[in-house]
């Protein structure tokens, strides 16, 4: 059998590697931490791959919350695709409007691009009718700053403009959301911006749930760091918040809370670009071992738009995922079958400056689920020395330098 | 036929290193050049296997590598190691 052949023999076998070019192309939407760490991968392995995104810039949601409460540059958080773009992944800076998985098209404009397989990493929209009331306007004067560095940086100025005195109110929402432990952290790193520069102020926490994400160790930081700032209200305690009235009052089942500031956190769901892959919880579903969603076949979710079991929906976790996919996806186009993956998260919040906290988790696949592995992770021991958290804290800025140059170069 | 996917998978990632052993890609998520968490490509491979049985038994404090090493057996510890032990 000649050489050429052999080839189309082969693309006879398996459709997918005959594209337009003779060569399987992968398109990666959203260039985040998953989508870009994801699209170097790929490139990394010979794959001929396209990353696919509007914004000229990425603002970092982890280490947000530090700047929010006015511990940290703004500056340190925003990337340009320069590194991406000088490690040879070519960009397309346009948004996605729509995909044909029938067809295996990507839509942009009037222009469909055709692809093999395609890796969805677009992250979370909120949804605003889980929080009625709340909508994009009304979040230009009541930022959830959990996307976006415009919200972020509203937030800010709102904390920095309140008088000494005033509440700060914050809600959270039912799982799952984008990083479990982030309004925790938030609400200690703006309890010691009260603290330390409006002591007569507080801040009101109402959240949807009872149990929440190193529960024990941010309670426990908050009755030493925090006494008489930071007031927590769980579900339990009529903390979940029904609705959010035009001037910013929270209404929950119990009674309703208006702040000086407000930073409603309102449920999310996956990116509305990914809809078409999302089942009815507004999530997308996908195989534990491939990432490929369980929806459409060719298409790969990845980040915090996926729900594969256990794996909480991280930058680090989008990270690992990343990798992982892409190596699944050099499997499939070649013929072979994915190896099955281990999985690792860390998640590190800062309680106060020099103070963190972590959690890890190991997954492995079973029964279609990322599991977590039995005895392998947890949170930080309650009775660590200073040193320990301090040393936290400086893991937690070495693995956002590590993560950010994984994606961003 | 078996050939026939063969070359077209010689042909498509002829550039692509072999993904390592189970769980690397997420070991080098923190572990990378540039940072005090401490870089693994390169590391001798008894120094890296002598660290991690030390960090699972108590031996050696840790952070939170205790809790990740727990993830991994003893085995797969050791292909990690030599895995990142390569030139």
């Amino acid at each position: 059998m000649t050489p050429r052949r052999a080839v189309l023999g082969a693309a006879l076998a398996m459709p997918f590697v005959a594209s337009a070019q003779g060569k399987a192309r992968v398109l990666v939407v959203g260039g985040g931490f998953g989508g870009a760490t994801c699209a170097r991968a790929l490139h990394a392995a010979g794959v001929d791959v396209t990353l696919i995104e509007p914004a000229a810039e990425y603002w970092s949601c982890p280490f947000s919350n530090p700047v929010i409460a006015g511990l940290r540059d703004r500056a340190a958080q925003r990337f340009t695709y320069d590194g991406v773009r000088a490690a040879g992944v070519p960009i397309i800076a346009a948004r996605v409007t729509s995909f044909d998985p029938g067809a295996r098209t990507v839509r942009i404009g009037d222009t469909d691009l055709a692809y093999d397989r395609l890796v969805l990493s677009p992250g979370v929209d909120m949804n605003e009718a889980a929080l009625p009331g709340y909508s994009a306007a009304l979040a230009e004067r009541f930022p959830h700053a959990w996307k976006g560095s415009a919200q972020n940086w509203l937030l800010h100025q709102q904390l920095e403009a309140m008088a000494d005195g005033g509440t700060v109110v914050m809600s959270v929402p039912p799982n799952p959301y984008r990083c479990p432990p982030g309004p925790y952290e938030r609400a200690s790193l703006i309890a010691h911006y009260l603290t330390t520069h409006k002591p007569r102020s507080k801040l009101l926490v109402l959240d949807a749930k009872d149990a929440f994400s190193k529960q024990k160790l941010f309670q426990a930081a908050w009755a030493q760091l925090y006494p008489g700032t930071l007031e927590w209200v769980g579900l339990s305690e009529g903390g979940r918040v029904t609705g959010i009235d035009p001037d910013g009052t929270l209404q929950t089942e119990f009674g309703s809370h208006r702040g000086d500031v407000t930073n409603p956190i309102p449920p999310q769901r996956a990116a509305a670009v990914a809809a078409p892959v999302a089942d009815r919880t507004g999530w997308c579903p996908v195989d534990a071992i491939s990432f490929e969603s369980r929806i459409a076949p060719g298409v790969h979710v990845i980040g915090d738009a996926a729900v594969m079991g256990a794996m909480p929906k991280s930058a680090f976790a989008a990270g690992a995922q990343a990798k992982v996919c892409a190596d699944a996806i050099v499997a499939l186009l070649t013929g072979q079958v994915p190896s099955t993956p281990r999985l690792i998260n860390t998640c590190y919040s800062l309680v106060a400056p020099g103070y963190g906290i972590s959690v890890a988790g190991v997954y492995r696949p079973v029964n279609g689920q990322l599991t977590d592995i039995e005895g392998a992770g947890g949170t930080s021991p309650a009775d660590a020395s200073p040193a320990v958290r301090a040393q936290e804290a400086a893991y937690a800025e070495d693995w956002y330098r590590t993560a950010t140059a994984e994606a961003f170069g | 036929m078996r050939w026939a996917l063969l070359s077209v998978a010689v042909w498509l990632v002829a550039a692509a290193p072999a993904p390592g052993p189970v769980g690397a890609s997420s070991c080098t998520g923190c572990h990378a050049s540039g940072v005090g968490i401490g870089v693994l490509q390169g590391r001798p491979a008894a120094d890296t296997v002598t660290q991690m049985e030390a960090f699972r038994s108590g031996v050696r404090p840790a952070t939170l590598m205790n809790r990740i090493v727990r993830g991994f057996t003893p085995e797969e510890v050791k292909a990690l190691a030599d895995w990142f032990a390569r030139p």
